[in-house]
């Protein structure tokens, strides 16, 4: 039986992440998709530290730090200065967290997706700001306790839903755009594969759920990421030049199980958990609608 | 600059930028729009589009962006520019840091327009004198001629092994930037002789995977990466004597390193002053001349590495020295004051006033000149702002 996940590696051991680190993960699994000729931006993030002080490094690609807001504007001059040498075979990815992504990046990626170039942007969404600290991000979920939101004598976690770039995404009109985590890695390769085969700007949010941030047992990385998706609170699609496939139905998990496996939701009450069920339920219902549409679409095309 | 020129072109500021981002050969452009530094990028736009050059333009969402694509294209091993202005250079400023910190040669074009607010969109250098800690080199420049002859030098002195640091050059809003003169515009094969083309040592390659960046701790060699680019900017200085001398050599414009000495040889009185200012400076010069006033006018060329030696002997003996700075220092005295000063200090017993002149566009006048140089002749050390009027 042929292997399910490339053996090659292109991320060494003795990287400096925590243990049970998701991030890490969603890097390693993008580069055993992508392979050696690939460049990595990572703007300020968990990322930038992950490899260690220099001149450590742990992968064996080139990879450039930025500063926080740069990734999107990083890989649009990497990769027509690449074209320009003639090295349009090198993969370039940005790969940045969901602050540098949903909020003070936002405008670059938003740029270099709109100008098409031929790129690959990698959202490893861990849902804070969890180098600095976990601190509260516009893709932290609502209910969420962040070290900004505090549960304290009021509880003041975060009030309002989460921002998903993934759709933010789909709105610009970008050719490829997909959710994945780290749960379900063969699902996470073939949408690297399947991304590879279009010219043009290509995003894929990443669900890396951390210990240290969500308040669970490291060695509980894996169970969160699929309870995520199984509950139906983080849905895995693919969206490929207008067409919407939801990729994994969510099985029937309550929410409540998700939201339980982390302390971070632990002073939710039952009207909190129907808040979020509410959103989760919205948002599945607007994808398996734009599932339908896009395959009405197609047969009308057809 | 004497030798007599044969001019082939009547062109603005901007317009002679964009010939000479065209024939330094530069592959990559990023911009985003600002006046008044638009005419600069239209023009470049235009000559990509005529295939007059073979560059590519990604016409950004942000000046962040364009010096962060700028930056990440000549790492990626292709010579890359940009141009921006004012508030444009002032939303770029962590990306400054970010490109001379990690060595990119890269040359860039300021058109220096005031700061607000208010809105202001006229002449003044406080935009780049705000980036003089970034690790960029900055000339100013004070004709048309300079400004195009500048990006060709610019990109030799930031490309020598012994320099690699990015540098930007300056031109006055509308003074220069829309305003046309004659230019003699070089031979693409004279440049290329010049200029040699670009080869980046440590350009990204898989083949060579490297960290560009990682972090450092305090034992680490932050503070000696840092001292690095500090010796390399002072070392800078002699790479721009040279380069302008082979410049002069090459194509017969002498603009004589760091700083210009404008009827100097007798002088007891200076004025320092930079950009087209200086140009009006040398007319009144000329006119105190006439009336028997022996002073001459030090046209600070370079900022950025500050030409101490030069200006401590262009100044010595000499009995006052007047400097004029067209931007704001809240707090001190003007930016060039500061370091004219510092320059001489302990070397010198030369008094040194300061004026501040000619802000949000303001014109500096003959009389405001004449002003300063009354201020000067009396051996004035005190700070001034010269034309200010009464707020209604």
């Amino acid at each position: 039986m042929p292997l399910s996940i490339p053996e090659q590696e292109l991320m060494e051991p003795g990287h400096t992440a925590c243990h049970g680190c998701g991030a890490t993960l969603s890097m390693r699994y993008v580069l055993k998709a992508l392979g050696k000729n690939t460049v990595v931006s990572v703007p300020a993030a968990c990322w930038a530290v992950i490899p260690g002080a220099m001149p450590n490094r742990t992968l064996d690609v080139p990879m450039v730090y930025t500063p926080f807001a740069a990734t999107g504007a990083s890989i649009s001059g990497l990769r027509e200065a690449l074209d320009i040498r003639g090295k349009e075979d090198y993969n370039v990815v940005g790969f940045a967290g969901d602050g540098g992504t949903a909020d003070i990046g936002l405008q670059a990626l938003s740029g270099a997706m709109e100008r098409g170039h031929n790129v690959f942007y990698i959202m490893y969404d861990n849902e804070a700001y969890m180098n600095t600290g976990v601190q509260r991000s516009g893709s932290t979920p609502y209910g969420a306790e962040t070290t900004t939101t505090p549960v304290r004598k009021e509880k003041n976690f975060k009030k309002q839903q989460k921002k998903i770039v993934a759709d933010l995404m789909i709105a610009q009109g970008v050719p490829y755009v997909a959710t994945a985590t780290v749960a379900y890695p063969e699902d996470m390769i073939r949408k690297v594969n399947n991304a590879k085969k279009i010219k043009g700007p290509k995003f894929i949010q990443i669900l890396s759920p951390c210990p240290v941030g969500w308040y669970f047992s490291s060695e509980k990385t894996i169970e969160v990421s699929r309870l995520a998706v199984r509950s139906g609170v983080f849905p895995l699609f693919e969206y490929v030049n207008g067409v919407m496939k939801v990729t994994k139905q969510p099985s029937p998990v309550e929410i409540k199980e998700y939201l339980s496996s982390q302390r971070r939701f632990s002073h939710m009450s039952d009207r909190d958990i129907e808040e979020i069920k509410a959103y989760a339920d919205a948002r599945m219902h607007r994808l398996l609608e734009m599932e339908k549409n896009s395959a009405s679409a197609s047969a009308v095309q057809n | 600059m004497q030798a007599i020129q044969k001019y082939n072109a009547i062109l603005t500021g901007n317009e002679s930028v964009a010939v000479g981002v065209k024939l330094a050969r530069v592959g990559f452009v990023s911009a985003y729009p600002i006046t008044p530094q638009t005419t600069i990028v239209e023009k470049l736009a235009e000559m990509v589009a005529n295939n007059e050059i073979d560059a590519r333009y990604v016409e950004v969402e942000s000046e962040h962006s364009a010096m962060a694509a700028t930056f990440a294209s000549e790492l990626a091993g292709v010579r890359s520019y940009t141009a921006t202005s004012s508030h444009g250079l002032l939303y770029m400023h962590e990306m400054l840091h970010w490109t001379a910190g990690m060595r990119l040669p890269v040359v860039m074009s300021i058109v220096n327009r005031a700061i607000g607010p208010p809105w202001n969109i006229w002449s003044e250098q406080t935009d780049s004198m705000n980036q003089r800690e970034t690790g960029w080199m900055q000339v100013y420049c004070e004709s048309n001629q300079e400004a195009l002859d500048s990006i060709i030098m610019g990109y030799k002195i930031a490309e020598n092994r012994d320099v690699m640091l990015p540098l930007m050059s300056m031109e006055d809003a509308f003074t220069l930037s829309h305003t046309t003169e004659p230019v003699s515009i070089p031979d693409q094969a004279e440049v290329d002789d010049f200029l040699p083309r670009f080869d980046l040592d440590f350009k990204i390659d898989p083949e060579r995977p490297m960290g560009y960046g990682s972090y450092v701790p305090p034992e680490g060699p932050f503070m000696e990466l840092k001292h690095d680019m500090m010796e390399s900017m002072r070392n800078a200085r002699k790479t721009i004597r040279k380069v302008t001398e082979e410049f002069s050599e090459a194509f017969g414009r002498n603009y004589s390193g760091l700083i210009e000495r404008y009827r100097m040889d007798d002088a007891e009185y200076a004025l320092i002053a930079s950009g087209a200012l200086a140009s009006t400076g040398k007319y009144v010069v000329s006119r105190l001349r006439e009336r028997g006033k022996k002073v001459g006018l030090i046209r600070l060329r370079f900022f950025r590495p500050f030409p101490d030696e030069e200006i401590l002997s262009a100044t010595k003996g000499l009995r006052g020295v007047g400097v004029i700075d067209r931007s704001v220092t809240f707090g001190s005295s003007g930016a060039t004051a500061i370091e004219v000063r510092a320059a001489l200090y302990g070397k010198s017993e030369t008094p040194v006033a300061g004026f501040v002149a000619g802000l949000g566009g303001r014109d500096v006048r003959i009389e405001d000149f004449e002003e300063i140089y009354s201020h000067v002749e009396s051996g004035d050390t005190g700070n001034y702002y010269i034309n200010l009027k009464g707020v209604n």
